[in-house]
C-alpha cells in the first residue's frame, strides 16, 4: 500500500532534516576551533541556539494550536532567572558545569511550565487578537515583577523580597537577583554544544507530539473547535497542553540565553523580544517546525551580515525594509504565480492516475 | 427503554423561544427523521443534544443518562456523535487524520509515549491507521487519504464529516443535512450510504432534513418541528398525508 | 486624590487619542497597526525640530507634526498594508512590525539615540486651588481630548465620510456595493488616525519632555491595551479605556506600587477581558454552530 511508502518518506526526510542540523554542528565547531569565526559571530552560536528553542516552541502555539502569542519572552524570562539561581545553588554541591547546566534546564522548563498554566487557564478562554493582547499583558507583568524581584542566598538558604530587599544576607552571603540591576557575575557554562543538545531535544519531542494522538487533537482544536469538541476532544485541555509544553522549552531556552551572559537584566525579555521570535516563526511559515529553525539562524545571522557587508550604521534600517519586502513578496500575485507555474509542471510529470 | 428519550426540552434565547416542549423517543438501532421548515428549530434541538447549548429546561437521557448539563466533549464519549450542517472538517490535516482525530477516545496512549514515540504509539498509530482506512473504504474515500480536507469535492467532504464522526464509535449518529447541496444522484447515493452505515456499524440514527420527501424514503419514524414545537410525528406515511404538515411547509 | 485624578485623566486623555488610532484602524482594515506608536515619536520630533532648529511659534511645530504624520500614515498604508489588503492577519501584523522597526531605525539615523529635551508648548506653568495642583499642560491635554472626542463623534455620526467609514467597518463588501470607495474610506482613517497620532506625540512630549526614538513604544502598547480594554473597534470604548487606564496607572503609583504601576495596569486589563471578552464596550459576537 503506497501509505506504508509515504510513511517511509516523512520518516528519510525527518531524517535527512536531523542530519543537516547534526552536519552544520559539526562544521561550525570546526571552524571554531580552527579559529575561522569572528568573534561577533561565535560569540552569536548560543544566543541562536536559543532563538532556535524559542521559535520552535512558539510554533507550536501559534502555529500547531493556532492562538497568536505575544509573550514568549515571558516564559523565556521565567526559565532564564529560574536557571540563574538553580545554577547558583548548586553551585558548591555539583561540580560538572554540563550537569548544573541540565539540572537548571529542568528547573527552569517546570517553572516555566506552572507560570504557563497560571497565564494560560485564564487566557485561553479567550479568541484571536484578545487573546493575543491578554499575552502581551501577561509578558509585560512578568517583566515587570521579575523587575522587582530580588533573591539573595547566604548559609541559611534563599531569601526573597518584591520592590524592596525584605531580608538581609549573613556575612558571604550573594546577592542572586538585585532587582532592576538584574544579576550580574554569571558563571558563563552555556555552550554551543549545550545549545545544540537542547535543539536536538526541542525538535526530537515537538515533532514527535505533532505526529501523536496529542498533536492531531492540538491541530484539530486549532482548524475547528466545534468539530473538535464533537468528536470526544477536550479543547481546554489540548490548548493548554500546548501552551504549557511551549512554555516549558521557551523556559529552557531562558536558562541556555542567560548562562551566556555574565549579566542579565529582566529588561531583556521584553516585547520587542517576543516579536522578534514571532517573525521568525511567521516568516518560517507558520506549522512548520524546520522553517522555524531556518528563519531564526537567518534572521539573527543577517543584521550581522549586514554589518560585515559595512551597512553598519543602516543595517537594522535594511533588515526592516528587507523583513517589510519579504512579507509583501510572501503574500503577492507574483509569488501566487510562481507556484501555479511550478504546481502545473508537476502535474504534467506525474502520470495520470487510473481510477 | 429507547436509546435517546427528549423530555420537555425547550431553550430560549433572550426573549426568543426556539424550542418549547419538545418530546421525542429514538429507539435503538431506528433510523429517524427530525424535519421542518426552515428557522423551525431543528439544528437547535442538535446543539441541545450534543451540550453546544444548555437547554433551559427539559430532560435529555442517552440510555438512561442524564446528558443536560454535560460538555460537547463528554457527551460524546457518552455516544452521541454528530455531523455539521456548514461543514466542519479539520481542513488542514489529511483525510486519514480527520478520521484518526476520531479514534481520539477510543485508541490512546500517554502524553510521554506521544512525546517519545515510545511504549504502545507505534502499535497504536498502526492500529488507528488501519481502522481509519477501513472506514474511509465505506466512504469510498480511500483513495484519497492522503488529500488536505479543504481540497476534497464538497460531497466527499460530506462524506468524510460521517467517516470521523463513526470513528468515535457512536451509539447515536445524528446528521445535520448530510444531503444539504447536493444533486439528486449524489442525494440518493448519500441515503444509501446511510442505510449501509446504519447495518454496518450498528448505529442509531438521527437526521435532520429540510426536504421531507427526501427522509421519507429511508426513515421509519419522522418528527417534525414547526416554530420550536412539535407539529406531527409518525412514520412517513401519516407525516405526509397530515394536513398540518402540508400547510407548515406550503404556508410557511 | 483630585490631583492624582486629574492627573490621571490627563495621561489617560494622551492613551485616549492613541488609542483612537488604534481603534479607527481596527475597525476599518481589521488589523493591528503595530508601527502606530511610532508615528507618535515621529510627530514629537517634527514639532521638536520645528520649534528647536527652526524657530517656528510652538503652534506652528504642532501643525507642521500633524501634517507629516498624516502624510506618513496615508503613506504607510498605500506602500506596506495595501497589497496585503487579502492576506492572513498574522502577515500584515508582522509588516506592520517590520515598519515599527524601519520608523525607529530612520529616527535613530536622523535624531541620534541621545534623548532630546522637548519644550513644552503650553510652557511649565500650573494654578493651584487648595491642595489641587494642576498643570497646564494637563489642562491642555484634557481640553484638546475633549474637542477630539467631540469632533470624532460628529464626524463619523453626521458626515457622509463618517457614515461611509461606519459602513465600510460593518461589511466590506457591501460597503462596496453601495458605491462606497473601500480603498478611499481606508486611507482615510489612516489619515485620522496619523494625524491623532502627531497631536498624542506633542502633548506627550510636552508632559515628559523626553525625546528618543523608542518614545512612541510603551504608550504605544498602552495605548493599544486602552482600546482593547474599551472594546476594539469602538470609539467611545477607545476614549473611555484610555481614560480608565491612565487614571488606573497614576492611581497605582500613587498608592500602591511606584514599580509595580505597569502590571497592575495589565492585570486590571486581563480581569476586564476575562468578565467582558470583548472589551468594556465591544460587541460579543459568538459563531454559529
Amino acid at each position: 500500500m503506497d501509505m506504508i511508502k509515504h510513511l517511509m518518506e516523512t520518516r528519510r526526510d525527518s531524517v535527512i532534516a536531523f542530519g543537516i542540523v547534526i552536519v552544520g554542528y559539526v562544521v561550525m565547531q570546526a571552524l571554531m576551533a580552527t579559529g575561522n569565526l569572528s568573534y561577533t559571530i561565535s560569540g552569536l552560536m548560543v544566543p541562536i541556539c536559543a532563538y532556535i528553542v524559542m521559535a520552535v516552541s512558539l510554533n507550536l502555539t501559534v502555529g500547531i494550536l493556532g492562538e497568536l502569542s505575544l509573550g514568549h519572552a515571558g516564559f523565556m524570562s521565567v526559565g532564564a532567572f529560574t536557571g540563574i539561581v538553580v545554577t547558583t545553588v548548586l553551585a558548591g554541591s555539583v561540580e560538572l558545569p554540563m550537569l548544573r547546566l541540565a539540572i537548571a534546564m529542568v528547573a527552569a522548563a517546570l517553572a516555566a511550565a506552572v507560570v504557563g498554566v497560571i497565564v494560560g487557564v485564564p487566557v485561553l478562554r479567550l479568541k484571536g487578537d484578545y487573546l493575543a493582547i491578554v499575552t502581551l499583558a501577561f509578558g509585560e507583568i512578568i517583566k515587570n515583577i521579575v523587575n522587582v524581584l530580588y533573591i539573595g542566598l547566604d548559609s541559611r538558604g534563599l531569601h526573597f523580597g518584591l520592590v524592596t530587599p525584605r531580608f538581609t544576607l549573613e556575612e558571604g552571603g550573594k546577592m542572586i537577583i538585585n532587582g532592576p540591576i538584574g544579576v550580574s557575575g554569571i558563571d558563563k557554562i552555556s555552550t554551543f554544544t549545550a545549545g545544540f543538545v537542547l535543539i536536538l531535544i526541542t525538535l526530537f519531542i515537538i515533532l514527535n507530539l505533532i505526529n501523536s494522538r496529542q498533536g492531531r487533537a492540538i491541530m484539530a482544536v486549532r482548524d475547528n473547535k466545534i468539530a473538535a469538541d464533537s468528536i470526544g476532544i477536550s479543547t481546554t485541555r489540548y490548548k493548554l497542553m500546548a501552551f504549557v509544553i511551549s512554555a516549558a522549552f521557551a523556559g529552557m531556552a531562558g536558562t541556555l540565553y542567560a548562562m551566556n551572559y555574565s549579566t542579565v537584566t529582566a529588561a531583556k525579555f521584553d516585547f520587542n523580544l517576543s516579536i522578534l521570535v514571532l517573525v521568525f516563526v511567521v516568516l518560517g511559515g507558520l506549522g512548520n517546525i524546520w522553517g522555524s529553525v531556518i528563519a531564526a539562524i537567518l534572521l539573527t545571522a543577517l543584521p550581522e551580515l549586514l554589518r560585515a557587508l559595512n551597512f553598519n550604521d543602516y543595517r537594522m534600517l535594511v533588515y526592516a525594509v528587507l523583513l517589510i519586502a519579504l512579507m509583501l513578496f510572501n503574500n503577492s500575485n507574483f509569488k501566487q504565480r510562481l507556484l501555479e507555474r511550478r504546481a502545473m509542471k508537476q502535474a504534467e510529470k506525474e502520470p495520470k492516475e487510473v481510477a | 427503554m429507547a436509546l435517546l428519550e427528549v423530555t420537555d426540552l425547550g431553550i430560549s434565547f433572550g426573549g426568543l423561544r426556539a424550542v418549547d416542549e419538545l418530546n421525542m423517543t429514538v429507539e435503538q438501532g431506528a433510523l429517524v427523521g427530525l424535519i421542518g421548515p426552515n428557522g423551525a428549530g431543528k439544528t437547535t434541538v442538535f446543539n441541545m443534544l450534543t451540550g453546544v447549548y444548555r437547554p433551559t429546561d427539559g430532560g435529555i437521557r442517552l440510555d438512561g443518562e442524564n446528558l443536560v448539563g454535560k460538555k460537547p466533549h463528554e457527551i460524546c464519549k457518552m455516544g452521541i456523535a454528530r455531523t455539521f450542517q456548514n461543514i466542519r472538517l479539520f481542513n488542514k490535516l489529511p483525510v486519514l487524520d480527520n478520521v484518526k482525530t476520531g479514534f481520539h477516545n477510543e485508541v490512546t496512549y500517554t502524553l510521554p509515549e506521544s512525546l517519545f514515540h515510545a511504549g504502545s504509539y507505534r502499535k497504536k498509530e498502526k492500529q488507528m491507521d488501519e481502522k481509519a482506512m477501513e472506514i474511509l473504504k465505506v466512504f469510498d474515500l480511500d483513495g484519497q487519504w492522503d488529500y488536505k480536507a479543504a481540497n476534497l469535492p464538497y460531497g466527499k467532504q460530506r462524506k468524510l464529516e460521517i467517516a470521523r464522526a463513526l470513528a468515535t464509535d457512536p451509539k447515536l449518529l445524528l446528521l445535520d443535512e448530510p444531503a444539504a447541496g447536493m444533486n439528486p444522484n449524489e442525494t440518493a447515493e448519500l441515503m444509501e450510504t446511510i442505510e449501509l452505515v446504519r447495518r454496518r456499524f450498528q448505529v442509531t440514527v438521527l437526521l435532520i432534513e429540510h426536504d421531507m420527501k427526501l427522509v421519507s424514503g429511508i426513515c421509519e419514524y419522522l418528527y417534525v418541528l414547526n416554530f420550536g414545537r412539535l407539529l406531527a410525528q409518525g412514520t412517513p406515511v401519516e407525516v405526509l398525508s397530515n394536513p398540518e404538515v402540508v400547510t407548515a411547509y406550503l404556508g410557511g | 486624590m483630585i490631583s492624582n485624578l486629574i492627573a490621571g485623566i490627563s495621561l489617560g486623555s494622551i492613551y485616549a487619542i492613541i488609542a483612537l488610532g488604534y481603534t479607527m484602524v481596527y475597525g476599518i482594515a481589521k488589523m493591528l497597526n503595530f508601527a502606530h506608536g511610532d508615528v507618535i515619536m515621529v510627530g514629537g520630533y517634527m514639532c521638536f525640530c520645528a520649534t528647536f532648529y527652526l524657530g517656528l511659534p510652538p503652534l506652528a511645530g504642532v501643525l507642521l507634526a500633524v501634517v507629516v504624520c498624516t502624510l506618513l500614515g496615508v503613506t504607510i498604508e498605500r506602500l506596506a498594508y495595501k497589497p496585503l489588503r487579502s492576506a492572513p492577519a498574522l502577515a500584515v501584523l508582522i509588516t506592520a512590525i517590520g515598519m515599527s522597526y524601519f520608523l525607529q531605525n530612520a529616527a535613530l539615523l536622523l535624531w541620534t539615540a541621545n534623548p532630546k529635551t522637548f519644550t513644552s508648548i503650553v510652557g511649565y506653568g500650573s494654578i493651584q486651588m487648595g491642595d489641587v495642583h494642576i498643570t497646564h499642560v494637563a489642562m491642555v491635554t484634557i481640553a484638546v481630548c475633549v474637542v477630539i472626542m467631540v469632533a470624532l463623534t460628529l464626524f463619523t455620526n453626521k458626515t457622509k465620510m463618517g457614515t461611509a467609514m461606519r459602513a465600510v467597518s460593518e461589511d466590506k463588501g457591501a460597503a462596496q456595493l453601495m458605491g462606497i470607495s473601500v480603498n478611499r474610506t481606508i486611507s482615510l482613517t489612516f489619515a485620522i488616525g496619523s494625524g491623532l497620532a502627531a497631536i498624542a506625540g506633542v502633548l506627550l512630549c510636552s508632559a515628559y519632555p523626553m525625546l528618543v526614538p523608542t518614545t512612541g513604544s510603551m504608550p504605544g502598547i498602552k495605548a493599544f491595551t486602552a482600546a482593547v480594554f474599551g472594546g476594539i473597534g469602538s470609539i467611545p470604548g477607545a476614549m473611555l479605556g484610555g481614560i480608565l487606564l491612565g487614571v488606573i496607572e497614576i492611581f497605582s503609583k500613587a498608592y500602591i506600587s511606584q514599580e509595580l504601576s505597569d502590571a497592575i495596569v495589565f492585570a486590571v486589563l486581563i480581569i476586564v477581558l476575562l468578565v467582558k471578552p470583548a472589551g468594556l464596550l465591544g460587541k460579543q459576537v459568538s459563531e454559529k454552530v
